[in-house]
């Protein structure tokens, strides 16, 4: 007597069994009614034992762990589990949605497609309806408190799927001593050994599979070279046997793991799916694949004593007959639509009772929240025309049947290529792409004694790409095997119905409501390739991805054209097989550990000193130091007015620092700087553009000469490494003959950044023997000097207009110079500033800032800096580009200053710049790029791009805002000592 | 994610990669004399065919040195990885007309016919 486990579906409180799954302990309380289909909302209940499952998909517990569309048939039963149904409002049995399904008229396929083709305003009055009634389940609003791991593995062989065929193959590639790795999707092995019961007519047969089964799986277990890991399901199958999967934990630490898994050969022995058919309503609870239903029945599941089983092949007599054996007082009626079959099954199924009707058909169903009754009707076996009405059966269940699909999802993915078999109408592997080999069902194999001598003859070729030679012909006990005889199926890809096909609702993608009216509707709509009629429709591309409905919606539209399936194609198997969560393929990388944060030396100062920062690329940047209660803008303000009346402290550390070296560094910046570098002598800093080879501005940033062949380059912080690279690029593929060596030394480094009337007053105090006389030391240039005993390079170089030396020093010793400083700078009101006052400083003084100012389009010239543009160099990166007839156009835009006519209005960044105010749309001449408030100007100044601008200087133009219209000057770009006064002053 | 044979390091996985688009495009010796379609031909002109492709690739999380792969970019199938500088090699094989066409096999598309047993 197993344990009594208790948890709750929809508010209720249930008990179900031990390794039951929700699905089985559901049905086991009666349950059949477990969600709303998608668009019609109409009842559903399980349709599957797998993760094939469409209907059943639940909401998993709440709040910050709860978790949507889980397959109920996938989770296993556990203490206090919670799980709500889907899609319905109010209530699941009564659902104001399901009026959809009256209306169903209106929801033709394409009905998405169409719905956006309407008017723009009808659009808003559908929206709130449609996003009501449409969506799955919910996802969660708070963090997850759950980990998520990733484990690396690598293997000699990955076995995918636990049942007899990846078992067996584990077994030999065991034997080899190869390190063996096998995934089972389920938390038990043996695949279809667990659809079966104690009892069962074909006994010989399952006696034994159940035999070999207990002989290898016993086996196994002596190995320590194989890994056996269930519920865990292999999701993606991508280049050089790089596999993906999903491993749910019953340990409450891990809720899931992402295994990548990198092997040198794949076994797949993922097994089949069973197929539905395609009747009138044919969806209603308690309609059930049929070794699905049989799966169930065997776990002691009562499905009901009336139980009619609808098929077009043998396999579905395997479930009638278990349902007669475990109890013999059940009625089980199976509906065939064949004229007959002399399968072994077939006869033992009528000797132990089972009424069949041959020539019949289901032709339609009764029973809202559980199927109640069928309606039969006669075939003619050569027309498949309706010919007679056999009436109504009650039953209590309804087991269907068209057949097998192979689970060939992974072989594809695998992009190994399918073959049409067109005996059974499946598509089979055929050849493979990558080291891979595909078994039993998952090949279209399907008797075992078939089954285990593919195994041996394909591992054995697998093996030998290992240099092993093994005998496989010892399988386990193969001549006991009693081979059944399996007569052929037929194929009805529509069932036919008594009523009009336009009013049928015969499902074929049962997850998006889509039916084989919608597919008929598209091909006379015009779609022809199934990837069209795939997306028009929608079938195959709900969260199931059409495990059970791909082949059928081959079939139908095969039918429908009249064309043969293998001419059709199949649509394309994507990963993942099943839904993966977002919390697993995170993994650990989430919040802190999301993505790489990089700190200055000086962090821990600008946190103790109250910074706020900003992310810049991957850098945290200290953005504004409020003091008391200050907002930002107060902040600025006395940050920026500090830095133009005393000192203004900037730490620039994240600026990038490429060390050049070499016998032609001084070449090589010729050829990478849009300026001259050939007079540049020792100790002078110079600042320079650098272009992309269309012309454009990439980056930009002051380098300084060290000694004869060395210099130091500065980038922009968020730039550093991709012009690295491209240097790099240059060097390698373009230049080979230049010798230059480029070092990183962007952490190797702190900058500190001193500005302002008494910068020089500080640097004198911090080396009392240093001359820092303008002619000893002048703008420009760059001096090795000693602080603290520590050497420094500094460059007395500027970003603000104001004097300003920055001091390079290595960065273990940045933070105690940093507050050094201040210590000094007391008496110069020495203020740190941020980011954000360093734009507006910037600003003041019309300097651009390369991604600010320039998005890619722009050129020197472009930003008034063809003072930068070496006329006289024969070639430099970019060059050509800049006399191309577009870049040379007078009317490009260009870079102007911007003032407003109210001084208080501060334009909003990316504001459209127009010459006449018209209604919308009005002819665009430009936007502006950076727009503050000054304090030292005490009005708001602006940077722009605008057409033409340099004409345009002294004009007013507009910038239309949805509220007003704002009218502005076009003006120099430089606010601020344009003279450079303050630079020696 | 595909393997990747470094030259200098050995067989890594893709995400140490960056990919520098086609390879064997020269950058001109001689812009000036160029004209302007020249020009935008060296610039931006790129064969992007759907087969066997000459790229280059950096090591970019690795040694960080550049090299040169062919490579399906059909079935992203890697068949060569040589030096910078060398000439590119002679890769037979029959590329896949676009946009229709998939190979025969290797595609992460499926083709719209089968073959039928
Ligand atoms: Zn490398």
């Amino acid at each position: 007597m197993s344990k009594k486990i208790s948890f709750t579906f929809d508010g209720k409180k249930y008990f179900g069994k031990e390794n039951h799954s929700l699905a089985e302990a559901l049905l086991d309380n009666g349950i059949f009614l477990l969600g709303r289909s998608f668009k019609y909302h109409r009842p559903r209940g399980l349709i599957s034992a797998g993760s094939e499952e469409a209907n059943a998909i639940v909401q998993l517990e709440t709040g910050n762990i709860t978790q949507p569309n889980v397959r109920a048939t996938e989770i296993t039963l556990y203490e206090g589990l919670k799980a709500k149904s889907q899609n319905h409002w109010p209530t699941l049995n009564l659902d104001i949605g399901s009026i959809n399904d009256f209306l169903s008229r209106f929801f033709p396929a394409g009905f998405y497609y169409k719905t956006f083709m309407w008017p723009p305003k009808f659009w808003e009055k559908y929206e709130y309806f449609i996003r009501r009634a449409a969506g799955l389940g919910e996802s969660p609003t708070e963090d997850d408190p759950d980990k998520y791991e990733h484990f690396h593995y690598h293997c000699d062989v990955l076995i995918v799927g636990g049942g007899i065929s990846g078992l067996y193959a584990a077994e030999l590639a065991a034997k080899a001593n190869l390190k063996v790795l096998v995934l089972e999707q389920y938390p038990k092995l043996g695949g279809e050994i667990n659809n079966q019961g104690k009892v069962s007519a074909n006994k010989f047969r399952e006696s034994d599979q159940n035999i070999i089964y207990q002989n290898i799986f016993s086996k196994l277990e002596k190995f320590d070279n194989v890994k056996i890991v269930t519920s865990t399901t292999v999701f993606a199958y991508m280049h050089n046997n790089y596999l993906l999967a999903s491993q749910k934990t019953n340990n409450t630490k891990i809720r899931e793991i992402i295994w990548k898994i990198r092997t040198k050969k794949v076994v797949l022995a993922t097994g089949s799916i069973e197929r539905p058919l395609t009747f009138h309503n044919n969806d209603r609870p308690g309609i059930m694949l049929s070794h699905s239903a049989r799966k169930y029945a065997n776990k002691g599941i009562d499905l009901g004593k009336n139980i009619i089983v609808f098929t077009n092949n043998d396999y579905a007599y395997e479930a009638a007959i278990d349902f007669k054996l475990i109890n013999n007082e059940n009625k089980v009626t199976v509906i065939d639509i064949r004229n007959n079959s002399k399968g072994d099954l077939i006869k033992e199924a009528k000797s132990i009772g089972i009424k069949i009707l041959f020539n019949h058909i289901v032709t339609n169903t009764r029973g809202r929240k559980r199927i109640n009754s069928i309606f039969v009707h006669k075939i003619d076996n050569e027309t498949n025309k309706i010919i007679d009405n056999y009436g109504k059966i009650s039953c209590d269940i309804l087991c269907v049947s068209g057949g097998w699909s192979p689970t060939v999802h992974l072989f594809t993915q695998s992009r190994g290529k399918l073959i049409f078999r067109e005996s059974d109408a499946t598509f089979i592997p055929n050849e493979s792409f990558q080291n891979e080999i595909s078994v039993g069902a998952c090949n279209g194999t399907y008797a075992l004694e078939e089954i285990l001598e593919e195994i041996d003859n394909k591992m054995s070729n697998l093996l030998s790409s290992f240099k092993i030679d093994i005998k496989n012909n010892n399988h386990p006990s193969l001549n006991k095997i009693k081979k059944i005889f399996y007569d052929k199926m037929k194929h009805l890809w529509i069932i036919p119905s008594n009523i009009n096909f336009k009013k049928t609702k015969m499902f074929v993608d049962f997850q998006n409501d889509v039916t084989a009216k919608d597919i008929q509707l598209a091909l006379k709509e015009g779609y022809r390739s199934i990837e069209h009629v795939k997306r028009y429709t929608t079938t195959g591309m709900a969260t199931d991805q059409g495990k059970t409905s791909n082949i059928n919606a081959l079939g139908i539209i095969s039918k429908l054209t009249d064309t043969p399936i293998h001419k059709l194609g199949t649509t394309t198997f994507r990963l993942p097989y099943t839904p993966v969560t977002f919390g697993a393929l995170a993994g650990r990388h989430v919040k802190e550990f999301f993505d790489v944060e990089r700190t200055t030396p000086m962090h821990q100062w600008h946190l103790d000193n109250n910074a706020k920062f900003e992310d810049v690329g991957q850098w945290k940047r200290a953005w504004y130091y409020p003091i008391n209660n200050e907002n930002m803008h107060q902040a600025v303000n006395r940050e920026v007015k500090a830095t133009r009346k005393g000192i203004g402290i900037l730490d620039a550390s994240t600026l990038g620092k490429i060390d050049i070296k070499g016998r032609d560094a001084n070449e090589f910046l010729n050829r990478v700087y849009t300026n001259s570098w050939s007079k540049l002598g020792i100790g002078k800093c110079r600042y320079g553009l650098m272009l992309g080879d269309d012309g454009m501005v990439i980056d930009d940033g002051v380098t300084s000469r060290l000694g004869e062949n060395h210099y130091v380059m500065t980038t922009t912080t968020g730039n550093a490494a991709s012009v690295m690279s491209k240097l790099e690029d240059w060097l390698q593929t373009e230049w080979p003959e230049l010798k230059v060596f480029l070092t990183s030394v962007t952490e190797q480094f702190a900058t500190i950044s001193i500005n302002g009337p008494f910068a020089t007053n500080l640097m004198q105090k911090l080396c009392v023997n240093f001359d820092f006389s303008y002619e000893n030391f002048p703008h420009m240039s760059f001096k090795n000097i000693e602080i603290g005993g520590v050497n420094c390079r500094v460059m007395r170089i500027s970003f603000t207009g104001e004097k300003c030396y920055e001091i390079n020093i290595p960065s273990s010793y940045a933070q105690s110079l940093w507050s050094k400083c201040f210590e000094i700078g007391k008496d110069f009101n020495i203020t740190p500033y941020g980011t954000e006052a360093m734009h507006v400083l910037r600003a003041e003084k019309g300097f651009v800032i390369v991604g600010q100012e320039t998005d890619g389009s722009v050129t020197p010239v472009d930003l008034d800096m063809s003072w930068i543009v070496s006329k006289k160099k024969y070639d430099f990166i970019g060059k050509r580009a800049l006399y191309r007839s577009d870049t040379v156009r007078e009317d490009r835009k260009q870079l102007v200053g911007i003032l407003t006519k109210d001084p208080n209005i501060v334009l909003e960044e990316g504001a459209q710049l127009v010459e006449e105010v018209s209604k919308p749309p009005m002819k665009m001449i430009g936007h502006i790029t950076s727009s503050y408030h000054s304090p030292n100007l005490g009005r708001s100044i602006a940077l722009a791009l605008v057409k033409e601008g340099l004409k345009k200087k002294g004009k007013t133009i507009y910038a239309p805002m949805p509220t007003k219209t704002i009218e502005v000057e076009i003006c120099d770009p430089v606010f601020i000592d344009p003279l450079n006064e303050r630079l020696s002053a | 994610m595909f393997l990747i044979n470094c030259p200098y390091c050995g067989e890594r996985e893709q995400v140490e990669f960056s990919c520098g688009g086609e390879a064997h495009i020269e950058r001109p010796k001689n812009p000036s004399d160029l004209t302007d379609d020249q020009w935008a031909d060296y610039l931006f002109m790129r064969k992007n065919i759907k087969g066997v492709q000459f790229e280059r690739w950096n090591h970019i999380n690795g040694c960080r040195r550049w090299f040169n792969v062919a490579r399906n970019t059909a079935t992203d199938e890697i068949l060569k990885v040589y030096n910078i500088g060398e000439s590119a090699p002679s890769i037979s094989g029959n590329n896949p007309t676009t946009p229709s066409g998939e190979p025969v096999i290797g595609s992460g598309n499926l083709s719209s016919s089968f073959e039928k047993k």
